[in-house]
């Protein structure tokens, strides 16, 4: 048989086709914090607990009121949204005329506060959700056995990251958006409600975080501390991809994905720093990242 | 400050004059029990706080008092990190007179806490760290290693395995102390049996996906994935395997080498059915162990894992070892605990070595499949008894070397 670097190729189609499934949840919820910074200058540490969010509410959803995957899929985020729009309004926007800092503060408080709320309540080990029957069973490919579930979750995520990329970069709401981010004053000078786009662009920014956590729920345990696992790779992925880069965030959230792939393969133990490495020489090489720009 | 110096070296001289004078007295005329554990992460829910409930079960059990002093139980979180760990037990010892420590999950820190409690001659009653290197080349007079370790795994699981002809085996292991000590006795239990090891793969602390490492334990051939992991790591690892349909070919066989109640609880039994697993204590075993149980469940809401029944067990047993001996000095009672037979509802005739480790019967079960099940936390079938003398290693094969 033969190998390409000592792997046989089945075993390294495989790698790759799982690192582009790790790579859609973090090209999601790298979209979510490259459109919140963009357009709001957050850093938004709470990220990972909305996304947890996501995946609990679908939880409860399932366990209490007995409501399946595909509705979760449209009411977790919407839940999720609605909780965001509610931090914005009652604490974000006094934050807008301070330092970067002030915002990560209080949202990394409040992602501890989430977090430590579910965990007193639904401990660690996390709850099961089941795979929905439709997406059961999988596919042989040949070099690998591929569920279906998780076909879906790279279909879904890419969807959802092109719409978006289209909704900002070539619609005419997008425009206002991304005017109002340049000059909030003149776009309001124009007659057009910034303040209610920014909450809107927020609420939007979570919902993305809360659909991954849906996504995500038959995949891992649904658990208090999946946010917290991801959140710092991901913070990496938009460092690397450039900070309110948006096309930057879902590329590098993809290609990282298939680099940590590459290296589950040759060198596992460095499997949970190599995007921390990339990230320290991308930020040496080129600090506004891969596709930002200086300001 | 130089005053200051002198004034706490003539006080701890002091202190060490009166500790020799008065044998037969507490410290501090209070005995403290330090439970230190992971409570917020991926190890949590095996011991947590579920183990400093246990310990004070044990404690109100004794009436709240060990040689008429009072008995006060404090608990922290050393988040999985060994300088944390270290830290922690020495601020209790040195600063707060913490006379005992329990639990301590995670090898890595454990091996880290030992040291400490070697050094200030305190007795440590190990329940969540499983490496048998604790009774091994690290052992230490005032440690014990109590609920189980990676040798009494391997026996029960990995020769129960092989037997069944389970001949080739691929570890997914955890990066770490645990892991690799896990891996080691596993693969060595293997070989005695007729096994072989065609390869292993490593994967770091708290992974969230495993599906990568699970593809390359396919690609293997091997007939039995041994997953040398704990806690969060094997539920995201046996979860994803069946998801990956790795068991359903039938050609290969998961074998989950450390799993816990609560882990079984968190799968589900459709995902964890069939597995085969070595534990030291179940719940719905006999009626004492079902009254003690039921007694934990109403404080905490969840059966107990082999780590919180240990905790009450371990501690239980120090505490007669403290009112036997007549004062709570480290070196003094661990001698009277090696004296004394463990007989509670955790262990019936069990004996402590030399080297600390708590020999007592483990049990081989099987996961109950769904219909089996009457409810929640009927999980598993025992389908063995492991005697104590042959599942944990004899002084003379662990290692070993104390002074005297």
């Amino acid at each position: 048989m033969s190998t390409i670097f000592g792997i046989p190729p089945q075993a390294l189609f495989g790698q790759l086709l799982l690192g582009l499934i790790n790579g859609s949840f973090y090209a999601l919820l790298s979209l979510g914090l490259a459109v919140i910074f963009g357009m709001l200058n957050v850093i938004n540490f709470a990220h990972g607990a909305l996304y947890m969010l996501g995946a609990f509410v679908a939880w409860l959803l399932l366990t209490t009121a007995g409501i399946g995957y595909w509705w979760a899929l449209l009411l977790a985020p919407l839940v999720v949204g609605a909780f965001g729009v509610v931090l914005e309004k009652t604490l974000l926007s006094r934050l807008y005329k301070l330092d970067h800092l002030y915002g990560l503060l209080l949202t990394f408080g409040l992602a501890l506060i989430v977090e430590g709320a579910f965990r007193h309540f639904y401990g660690v080990s996390g709850q099961p959700y089941p795979i929905p029957d439709l997406l059961r069973g999988g596919q042989n490919l040949g070099f690998m056995f591929l569920p279906n579930y998780r076909g879906w979750v790279v279909v879904a995520s890419l969807v959802v990251c092109l719409a978006t990329w289209y909704a900002i970069e070539r619609t005419k709401l997008g425009a206002y958006l991304r005017a109002a981010t340049e000059n909030p004053v003149l776009v309001q000078a124009f007659g057009i409600n910034v303040p209610l786009m920014i909450t809107a662009t927020y609420g939007f920014g979570v919902a993305l975080a809360g659909l991954a956590g849906v996504l995500a729920a038959p995949i891992y345990q649904v658990s208090p501390l999946m946010g917290s696992n991801l959140i710092i790779v991901v913070f990496a992925v938009v460092v690397i991809g450039g900070m309110g880069s948006i096309l930057g965030a879902v590329l590098t959230g993809y290609g990282l994905g298939l680099l940590e792939g590459l290296t589950k393969v040759f060198y596992p133990e460095a499997s949970n720093i190599v995007v921390f490495v990339i990230m320290a020489v991308v930020l040496l090489i080129k600090p506004a990242g891969l596709f930002g720009r200086e300001r | 400050m130089i005053a200051r110096l002198l004034a706490g070296a003539a006080l701890a001289a002091l202190a060490v004059g009166s500790a020799q004078a008065q044998q037969g007295k507490v410290s501090g005329d209070v005995v403290k029990i330090g439970v230190l554990n992971d409570r917020s992460g991926l190890y949590a829910d095996l011991g947590g706080e579920g183990s400093a409930v246990a310990v004070r079960m044990a404690v109100e059990e004794a009436g709240g008092k060990a040689l008429g002093k009072p008995i006060e139980v404090i608990a922290a979180d050393h988040q999985n990190k060994p300088d944390i760990g270290s830290n922690l037990s020495r601020e209790w010892i040195d600063r707060d007179g913490v006379d005992v420590i329990v639990d301590v999950p995670n090898s890595g820190v454990a091996l880290a806490v030992q040291e400490v409690t070697r050094e200030k001659k305190k007795i440590f009653l190990m329940q969540g760290p499983a490496t048998s290197r604790l009774t091994g080349d690290a052992c230490s007079p005032t440690g014990f290693h109590w609920a189980y370790d990676t040798r009494a795994l391997a026996v029960g699981t990995g020769q129960a395995i092989v037997k069944e002809g389970g001949k080739s085996w691929f570890f997914l292991t955890a990066d770490y102390a645990f892991g690799h000590q896990l891996e080691t006795d596993t693969a060595a239990q293997v070989k005695k049996a007729g096994g072989t090891v065609v390869g292993a793969v490593r994967a770091p602390l708290n992974t969230a996906d495993f599906s990568s490492f699970l593809l390359q334990a396919q690609s293997s051939g091997a007939q039995v994935i041994g997953l040398a992991n704990a806690g969060g790591d094997t539920i995201t690892s046996i979860k994803q395997a069946s998801e990956f349909g790795l068991t359903q070919s039938g050609q290969q066989k998961l074998a989950g080498l450390l799993i816990f109640l609560s882990d079984v609880h968190a799968l589900g039994l459709q995902v964890a059915q069939d597995l085969v697993l070595t534990t030291g204590f179940y719940w719905d075993m006999d009626d004492e162990k079902r009254a003690w149980s039921e007694k934990y469940k109403a404080k905490t809401g969840k059966m107990p894992t082999m780590v919180q029944a240990g905790s009450y067990s371990s501690v239980k047993h120090y505490l007669k070892a403290v009112e036997a001996a007549g004062t709570d000095d480290g070196p003094t009672v661990a001698a009277k605990m090696k004296e004394m037979a463990v007989n509670d509802m955790f262990a019936k005739n069990g004996k402590i070595l030399p080297n600390g480790r708590m020999v007592h019967d483990m049990y081989l079960a099987r996961v109950k499949k769904p219909s089996e099940s009457k409810g929640p936390w009927d999980y598993y079938q025992i389908i063995r008894t492991i005697p104590g003398d042959e599942a944990f290693a004899t002084l003379a094969e662990s290692g070993c070397k104390l002074p005297g």
